[in-house]
């Protein structure tokens, strides 16, 4: 009862986080590239994402914070991280790289400044919403129920 | 150059006299047929003759007009000088303007000349006359001395006096018209003064005081005259006629004049002029002619002064100068008056005018000599014209006139060459727009094909990005939305592609390929196209003739265009009854009986024969007939789609064909389209040596029929295309190779159809046209069935007669149990309503009928294969699963996260992935000798993008391959492979930008989109592994 409300709750944050943009297809696409081969793929590629991401942010705001802004270098961040991002099919972060580079393809130091924190936040609530998803994800798994798979998506 | 243009001159003057005489020709010949044309009525042969001087005009005119064109067009291809007419021109005016002067002189000095020997003969007649009518009184007076010396010397006394003389000389005063008056004097010495005078009763009185005062006439008295002085001698006048009577007594010799005559006369013994003087008491102007008479007869060669000696007297005679030469004008008087003057020219310098008015001498005059007889005196006669010359009338009007003509003939010459000038500018003008149409039309044809492309790169981003929206999370409204957005996306694209196509038909640069192709499965690819999209209740079928060979030769693509075209038109027109594809060989149709009454749906239709009424090949049978014969290997078919739509109106059938065209206004707004299909099947189908033609009726249907020549056998071609074509098919064929299948249908065509694509599949058919008669068929036991095919028609027309047929079939006992199955023209609703009221649902068979969904179908009904019924998304990934297992595959993306997702979904398909962060990396990794069998390369990486590391691998694979090639490399410690070519494909997310020429370019071998898709990556990665994949499987 408890590993089926535990599913059922696991969807509803699912479904909920597609339907607020958090996430896309691309992320129902990589569930479906785990399996028993490759258990932790998600997880796996979420971590890596994690990582690269926070390193890209850093790069991001040490390149803003300069007198002399680079912004050849600041786009290939941005892009990079548009397509870790677009990969792992964390939405809302991508669209905010998306904006972020044509502020950088204007060379407005300003905007660039707001796109990041824009990046940032919702590189965090991305982050926040996937932990979650895991743990619930843990949690399902300790219980001993099989995580489900919307099927809309697949 | 200077010879050209002598040439040209020369024609265009040619040609400006032809034009002259064809324009007097026409004018006298018009004028003619004018007068001809009123009695032609009356007369035929004139009239005939009429006809062929009309005609002769005619031809004259025709070569007018050609050598106009010609000689214009041989000019018009000078370019230089341009203006070498002007001068022509300006010289032509001036000549004629030179000319009609010289020839106004001309003519006014030979009217001047007339007019001068008029005058000469005028004045020299009068001069004669003058002369003579002179010499007479001069004669007659000549006459009067001798008679004086006879009468008055000789005889003593005298026979004559003053009395005699007087009326003798009255009397023959007629014989002398010009004297006024004769008189005689003697010679008196002065010793004989005294005894003379007393003789004569008066004094000799002395004259030249009277003269130097000239005195009236009426106070005239010789008595008042002074008596002569004393002088040697005197010459008295003793008779006088009466009119000059007042001169008797005067002293001759004291006159200044008639002395110098008396003088003279006596030397000459002839007659002697004195100049003219003014008369006495008359006080005109006069001579007077002395002759002297001697006492006695002398011979004619005395001297002088014997002469002198022998003097007796003087006869004179007074000549009235002014009346005479007055009274012979007056006799001669004539129509143009002349102005006579008659002058004393002894003295030279100063000549005495004797008659005529001193008018000022300018202008025409003649002199003419005139001769009285004295030696010494010499007289002139000028005559003058008394008007001035008229005009040279005759000269102005000639010389105006060839003025006249000269500028004519100038004007002439400027309006042609104006004209050719014009001409010419004209045809540069013309050929200018030419060119710049040409070049619009070109930069159109462009415009329109760059247009097109750059509408469709875009929209190719937009469809996969609908295509990608697709795949999210997406409520009800929102897939319709995006599905009706990418249906329009793709309406659009196709419509970009028919426009492309038409601009490339227009441009000429459309060609057709020559490739193998399964002329059926296109067919049946067009059916499954066409019929997905349709859910109205019209029945779609195929009919291909057995006599059509499996594989044809041509441009499958354009074929497959066309047809779709013409279905895709009859859908949108047809709510109800059938479309119908039927596919001949065009001498078979010639021999094709007409299905009468019997139709697809039993709906009416047009007589399809009259949609190619009008085609050649049928028209020239025996033309078609040899070169069918003389190309063996070319296949003529005939395609006819059929409809039962609205059909197309009458007025309206000879224009679809033309581009965006459709049949009016209404229809576009009902049915949208551009209408420029038809016209793009019509030059596809020309292109393909073939016709097309339409029947229609309204109401009725309509159909469309063409023709196209293909070529027989693919033996030239590589068979792995048409196997390629017709794998799936053969393969399923095979399963049903040698089974038997009873078809239950009324209608002979349908059955004909369906017969046609189960036959396919390599079953035998046989037709019966209802469930007794097949049920009969089945229990003759003679043939085993495998399956029964009914019509749904026929199923559902008497439930009871179907349950009896199902049931009956279950208790006969066969040896082979066959299969029942309905064919269906929908997977409507009337099955569920059927199953319901308990009538047993065989397999549903959906139309329309092609062959893999049959076999397919089949399969599932005779649990002959497992396989099918899988999605679509899913088939492409088990065939990726397929394609991909074992492969080796490097994946290059400097992106961590990417490059996990890539290789994790590249594992999922069984792949054996390779990463690498660095386009470097995959340098090394990927000079042979490798073992990688594919690359995904992300485009946009630091240090070296994707597009570099491609060329630079290729650069490598090709020196290597040089080197295997020459030698220097041995083959073994490469794998064996002589010609190293790693697939590398693109991965990029922009899919937008990535277009497929820029990575060709690069050599790479295609592109996918980065969140890998299975449909593209299958079509990618099937291109190089399809090979392999057929020994594999």
């Amino acid at each position: 009862m408890e590993v089926e409300q535990l599913q059922r709750s696991f969807l509803e944050y699912i479904a909920a986080l597609f339907r607020e943009g958090f996430l896309d297809g691309q992320f129902s696409q990589l569930q479906l590239l785990q399996d028993e081969s490759n258990p932790d793929f998600v997880v796996e590629v979420v971590s890596l994402f994690f990582e690269d991401s926070e390193r890209l942010l850093n790069d991001l705001t040490k390149a803003l914070d300069q007198q002399n802004v680079d912004f050849k270098r600041i786009d290939a961040h941005v892009h990079q991280l548009k397509g870790s991002s677009s990969s792992i099919g964390a939405h809302r972060v991508k669209n905010a790289c998306i904006t972020f580079r044509n502020f950088c393809d204007e060379r407005n130091v300003e905007a660039c400044l707001r796109c990041l924190q824009e990046v940032k936040q919702e590189y965090l609530l991305a982050k926040t919403k996937l932990e979650a998803l895991f743990r619930l994800e843990q949690q399902i798994v300790a219980a001993g129920g099989a995580i489900p798979i919307l099927d809309e998506f697949s | 150059m200077n010879l050209l243009h002598v040439i040209g001159f020369g024609l265009k003057v040619g040609h400006l006299l032809l034009l002259l005489c064809c324009w007097f020709l026409s004018l006298f010949s018009l004028n003619w047929f004018s007068n001809e044309g009123i009695m032609t009525t009356k007369d035929g042969f004139l009239g005939d003759r009429g006809q062929i001087w009309m005609k002769l005009w005619g031809h004259i005119s025709e070569c007018g007009c050609k050598i106009h064109h010609h000689y214009s067009q041989y000019i018009g291809s000078w370019k230089v000088g341009k203006n070498w007419w002007r001068r022509l021109l300006v010289a032509w005016i001036v000549f004629g303007i030179i000319v009609s002067f010289s020839v106004f002189w001309y003519m006014k000095l030979q009217a001047a000349e007339k007019r001068k020997e008029t005058l000469a003969s005028m004045c020299d007649e009068r001069a004669r006359m003058l002369q003579d009518q002179f010499n007479v009184s001069m004669n007659h007076i000549q006459a009067m001395s001798v008679m004086i010396s006879i009468f008055y010397h000789d005889k003593n006394p005298a026979a004559i006096d003053q009395r005699t003389f007087e009326r003798y000389t009255e009397r023959t005063a007629f014989e002398r018209p010009l004297t006024s008056g004769v008189a005689y004097a003697v010679r008196v010495l002065h010793s004989e003064r005294e005894q003379f005078e007393k003789l004569q009763g008066w004094t000799i009185k002395r004259m030249d005081k009277v003269v130097q005062t000239p005195v009236h006439e009426d106070e005239y008295d010789p008595a008042d005259l002074e008596p002569s002085p004393v002088q040697e001698e005197y010459v008295p006048v003793i008779f006088a006629q009466d009119t000059v009577a007042h001169v008797i007594s005067v002293d001759m010799l004291s006159g200044e004049e008639d002395r110098e005559n008396v003088l003279r006369a006596r030397e000459s013994g002839k007659g002697v002029l004195t100049a003219p003087f003014r008369l006495l008491k008359t006080n005109r102007l006069g001579v007077i002619l002395t002759f002297a008479v001697y006492k006695r007869d002398l011979p004619p060669s005395v001297t002088p002064a014997e002469r002198i000696q022998a003097i007796a007297g003087y006869l004179g005679g007074i000549f009235d100068i002014e009346s005479l030469v007055e009274k012979l004008l007056q006799q001669l008087a004539s129509k143009q008056t002349i102005l006579v003057n008659v002058y004393d020219t002894t003295n030279f310098s100063h000549p005495i005018g004797m008659y005529g008015s001193n008018a000022s001498s300018d202008g025409m005059h003649h002199v003419s000599g005139l001769n009285f007889g004295d030696p010494f005196r010499k007289h002139e006669m000028h005559c003058r014209f008394k008007q001035k010359p008229p005009w040279p009338w005759v000269a102005i009007s000639t010389s105006v006139g060839i003025l006249i003509i000269s500028l004519l003939v100038g004007q002439i010459f400027h309006a042609t060459m104006n004209r050719i000038a014009k001409v010419e500018d004209d045809y540069h003008e013309m050929m200018g727009l030419k060119k710049r149409a040409e070049a619009a039309d070109v930069a159109k044809s462009q415009f329109l094909a760059t247009v097109s492309h750059e509408i469709r790169t875009p929209m190719n981003g937009v469809l996969g990005m609908l295509h990608m929206l697709m795949d999210t999370e997406l409520d009800e409204t929102q897939q319709d939305y995006v599905r009706t957005a990418r249906e329009s996306g793709k309406a659009l694209v196709s419509l970009i592609n028919e426009v492309l196509d038409q601009a490339k038909i227009e441009s000429g640069k459309l060609e057709l390929e020559a490739v193998c192709f399964d002329l059926r499965g296109i067919l049946d690819g067009v059916l499954s196209l066409s019929g997905k999209s349709q859910d109205k209740k019209v029945e779609l079928a195929v009919y291909v003739s057995n006599k059509i060979p499996a594989t044809l030769v041509g441009d499958p693509g354009r074929f497959r265009q066309i047809v779709t075209n013409l279905v895709g038109n009859s859908i949108k027109f047809t709510d109800k009854g059938h479309i119908f594809v039927t596919v001949h060989l065009v001498e078979e149709v010639a021999e094709l009986e007409v299905e009468t009454g019997s139709t697809l749906s039993g709906l009416p239709v047009v007589d399809r024969r009259l949609s190619w009424a009008g085609f050649r090949t049928f028209n020239q049978e025996g033309i078609h007939a040899s070169s069918a014969s003389s190309f063996p290997d070319q296949v003529h078919i005939i395609v006819s789609v059929e409809d039962t739509g609205h059909g197309i109106p009458v007025e309206a059938q000879s224009r679809v064909f033309n581009p965006f065209m459709q049949v009016g206004p209404s229809i576009t707004r009902t049915h949208g389209g551009t209408g420029i299909g038809l016209s793009i099947s019509k030059c596809l189908v020309h292109l393909m040596k073939g016709e097309i033609g339409l029947a229609s009726s309204p109401q009725i249907g309509s159909t469309f029929t063409f023709t196209a020549v293909f070529t027989n056998g693919c033996s030239g071609f590589n068979d792995q295309m048409s196997q390629q074509v017709n794998n799936e098919t053969i393969s399923i064929s095979s399963e049903f190779q040698g089974m038997r299948a009873l078809l239950v249908d009324p209608n002979p065509v349908r059955a004909k159809v369906s017969q046609y694509h189960v036959e396919r599949l390599g079953i035998q058919v046989k037709i019966v046209p209802n469930l007794n008669l097949g049920l009969s068929s089945l229990s003759s036991r003679k043939k085993t069935f495998n399956m029964i095919l009914i019509e749904e028609e026929i199923w559902d027309e008497d439930s009871g007669m179907s349950v009896l047929f199902h049931n009956s079939v279950r208790m006969m006992n066969l040896m082979v149990v066959p299969r029942m199955l309905l064919l269906s023209n929908s997977t409507s609703s009337s099955r569920s309503s059927s199953s319901a009221s308990g009538v047993p649902t065989p397999f549903v068979v959906t139309k329309p009928l092609r062959a893999s969904m049959l076999a397919a179908s089949l399969q599932r009904a005779m649990g002959v294969g497992n396989r099918g019924n899988h999605r679509n998304g899913e088939l492409h990934m088990l065939s990726l699963r397929n394609l991909l297992h074992g492969r080796k595959i490097l994946v290059v993306d400097d992106n961590p996260v990417n490059l996990r997702v890539a290789a994790g979904a590249l594992k999922k398909y069984g792949a054996d992935v390779v990463n690498a962060e660095r386009g470097k990396e995959a340098i090394s990794l990927l000079t042979p000798p490798h073992q990688i069998d594919a690359c995904f390369m992300d485009i946009q990486m630091p240090e070296m993008d994707g597009f570099e590391a491609t060329k630079r691998i290729r650069d490598i694979e090709s020196s290597v391959n040089v080197r295997i090639q020459r030698g220097e490399l041995a083959v073994e410690a490469y794998e064996n492979v002589s010609n190293w070519h790693v697939p590398i494909l693109a991965m990029t997310a922009d899919v937008i930008h990535a277009t497929s020429e820029e990575c060709v370019r690069c050599g790479m071998d295609g592109y996918v989109s980065k969140p890998f898709e299975a449909e593209q990556l299958y079509r990618e990665v099937s291109r190089f592994f399809h090979a392999v994949t057929d020994e594999d499987t």
